[in-house]
């Protein structure tokens, strides 16, 4: 009797002097991961910091968090110098946009590669796939003078055009309807007499809720931080979406780091509330761009 | 007869995304392919099929030269620096998911990723600034003398990498994260049991298993580098209005030849050039998998 109770506090003791070590291990990572967190966003928090600062203490060494003597000046001069309301309501409708566009043409294709196998399918999906790995970077020459012909350069159809399907959308709802909409549910719908049309509006939309939803927010985020097509379609001040604005407004010869800073903060302080909001939707959609093969 | 019907709501059903598609992806790809061969500035309405002379005149133009050289250094530099970082960092965390603070390790590291390129730009460039940068204050401090570190061509070329380092980040952490997650428990349980260490469990476990998404992480972070453009525009331009003069990057190269000096042909060749380059550090990417998938 003694004898095991000796046995067990004896086990207890060495597994809790492991434990205790295990603990300390894991403190000590904690505190190395909290330190590089802190130094992963310290970037953008000194950036908002700096918005509100005054030119005086921009030189302030070391620099501080919390300015001493908050100021909105660099707001109203960047207010009164350029049209930063316009630029951002430009990316936010550009964004949007893109964003239904995307959603809507992804969810029908995929659906529809997902479940109809005929032949002639199957070469289209195959010809999505083969331009996915295409950068953008590549055919923007030429889809520039698409919307020259067109004419709708500086404007918000003209950033749409290069933005309006997205191959790894199709792809990604695709997958999600391969493993996540039986085929026995549709064919229960059809002998039930329900029309196509009906049963992707009824029954496979809804299903492809959580899909779609973080196929929206990368949309969304992929439209507002384009740069490369944005720079060459919007050329007139009035048509900048924000990047291009901000990027072009910096190369400026009397700017100041205060005013880019309170310019930037301006756009940064919104897309990190929207971000930390859909966090979740987000991360899944980023996390299945991993699962391509 | 049922048969036909739902052929028919396929295809009227996939026609206006298909339609869209062919316009706004495979009628540009193909026309870059094709301008690439032909010598087009903007102004002529004839546009003479040259072949390969293009290609030819690239290989000895020193600025595209230059923009190659530059834009694959920055690439395989944010390689290095990303790909090992994130996935001891996606270790950790993975080490730490029960951790109070798990969901603000995520965010916080992937935060760069998310925000926009240019207003992110500009807090590095404050950072780097030669006057205000707290860097340099930092290395004064240390009594290194200051850099200017935006205006040297090897200094910028390094901040670049740093700029893209941090945002690249993000995405590899989150795709490792998954991959530990798909990891087997029972693999790590068996090796605890053998009495390996947690670093020696990370080193002889957890690497070999995961070497599939470091080659997807290496290659996607790669091809990212070589498509880098805002980051070198912002960093790398000065108050004069000519941006990237200091560090040319091949878009930047191309959108320059294209629209500054109305070569469009000669840029579509540029196009062709990156294509190609993508394309092969795909291959390598399926072709490393699939030598992998039968060993």
């Amino acid at each position: 009797m003694t004898d095991i109770a000796v046995k067990a506090t004896d086990r207890t003791s060495s597994g809790g002097r492991m434990k205790a070590r295990g603990k300390l291990i894991d403190f000590a990572i904690d505190i190395f991961l909290f330190g590089f967190s802190i130094m992963m966003i310290l970037p953008l928090a000194f950036l908002i910091s700096n918005a509100f600062k005054t030119p005086q203490e921009m030189l302030a060494w070391p620099p501080r968090l919390i300015p001493s003597d908050p100021t909105l000046e660099n707001f109203r001069s960047v207010l009164a110098d350029t049209p930063l309301l316009r630029w951002i309501f430009n990316s936010i409708a550009f964004a949007s946009l893109s964003m239904v566009a995307i959603v809507m043409t992804s969810a029908i294709a995929g659906y529809v590669l997902a479940k109809f196998p005929f032949r002639s399918l199957n070469i289209i999906f195959m010809l999505i796939l083969a331009t996915a790995i295409v950068p953008f970077e590549v055919y923007m020459i030429p889809l520039y003078f698409q919307a020259q012909m067109l004419g709708v350069l500086n404007s918000l159809w003209g950033l749409l055009l290069g933005y309006l399907v997205m191959s790894f959308g199709i792809f990604l709802i695709r997958q999600n309807v391969m493993h996540s909409i039986p085929d026995e549910l549709l064919e229960a719908a059809r002998i039930d007499g329900a029309g196509e049309f009906w049963i992707f509006w009824k029954i496979v939309l809804p299903l492809l809720r959580g899909a779609l939803g973080a196929l929206a927010v990368l949309a969304f985020f992929q439209a507002w931080t384009s740069f490369a097509w944005p720079m060459i379609v919007a050329t007139t001040r009035e048509s900048y979406t924000i990047e291009v604005g901000l990027a072009l407004f910096q190369t400026g010869f009397t700017v100041d780091l205060g005013r880019l800073s309170a310019a930037s903060a301006a756009v940064l302080v919104p897309s990190i509330t929207l971000f930390v909001i859909l966090r979740r939707n987000f991360v899944q959609g980023v996390a299945s761009t991993g699962m391509k093969e | 007869m049922l048969q036909q019907k739902r052929w028919r709501f396929a295809i009227l059903a996939i026609l206006p995304t298909l339609a869209i598609f062919a316009w706004v992806r495979m009628y540009p790809i193909a026309e870059t392919l094709r301008l690439s061969l032909h010598q087009w500035d903007i102004l002529s309405k004839n546009k003479p099929f040259i072949g390969l002379a293009n290609f030819r005149e690239l290989f000895q133009d020193q600025l595209f030269l230059s923009a190659l050289i530059n834009t694959s250094i920055i690439a395989f530099g944010v390689v290095i620096l990303t790909v090992p970082t994130a996935m001891v960092i996606a270790a950790l965390i993975h080490h730490r998911t029960q951790s109070r603070f798990s969901g603000f390790y995520e965010t916080a590291v992937f935060i760069p990723h998310v925000v926009s390129l240019v207003p992110a730009a500009m807090a590095w460039k404050w950072i780097f600034d030669a006057r205000l940068g707290p860097l340099n204050a930092l290395l004064e401090f240390f009594g290194i003398p200051a850099q200017a570190w935006l205006f040297d061509p090897v200094l910028s070329v390094i901040c670049i990498i740093i700029l893209c380092s941090w945002q690249a980040l993000g995405y590899a952490v989150l795709i490792y994260l998954v991959g530990f997650k798909n990891l087997p428990v029972s693999l790590f349980e068996a090796a605890k049991l053998d009495g390996a260490s947690g670093v020696q469990r990370f080193r002889y476990v957890s690497m070999p298993m995961l070497k599939p998404i470091t080659l997807y992480v290496s290659v996607v972070t790669l091809i990212s580098g070589f498509n880098v453009y805002a980051q070198a525009f912002v960093l790398a331009s000065d108050s004069q209005g000519a941006p990237g003069r200091q560090v040319r990057v091949l878009v930047l190269d191309m959108l320059e030849n294209s629209f500054r000096n109305y070569r469009v042909g000669y840029a579509a060749s540029e196009a062709v050039i990156l294509l190609a380059i993508v394309l092969v550090l795909t291959l390598i990417q399926f072709g490393l998998l699939r030598e992998k998938g039968r060993s």
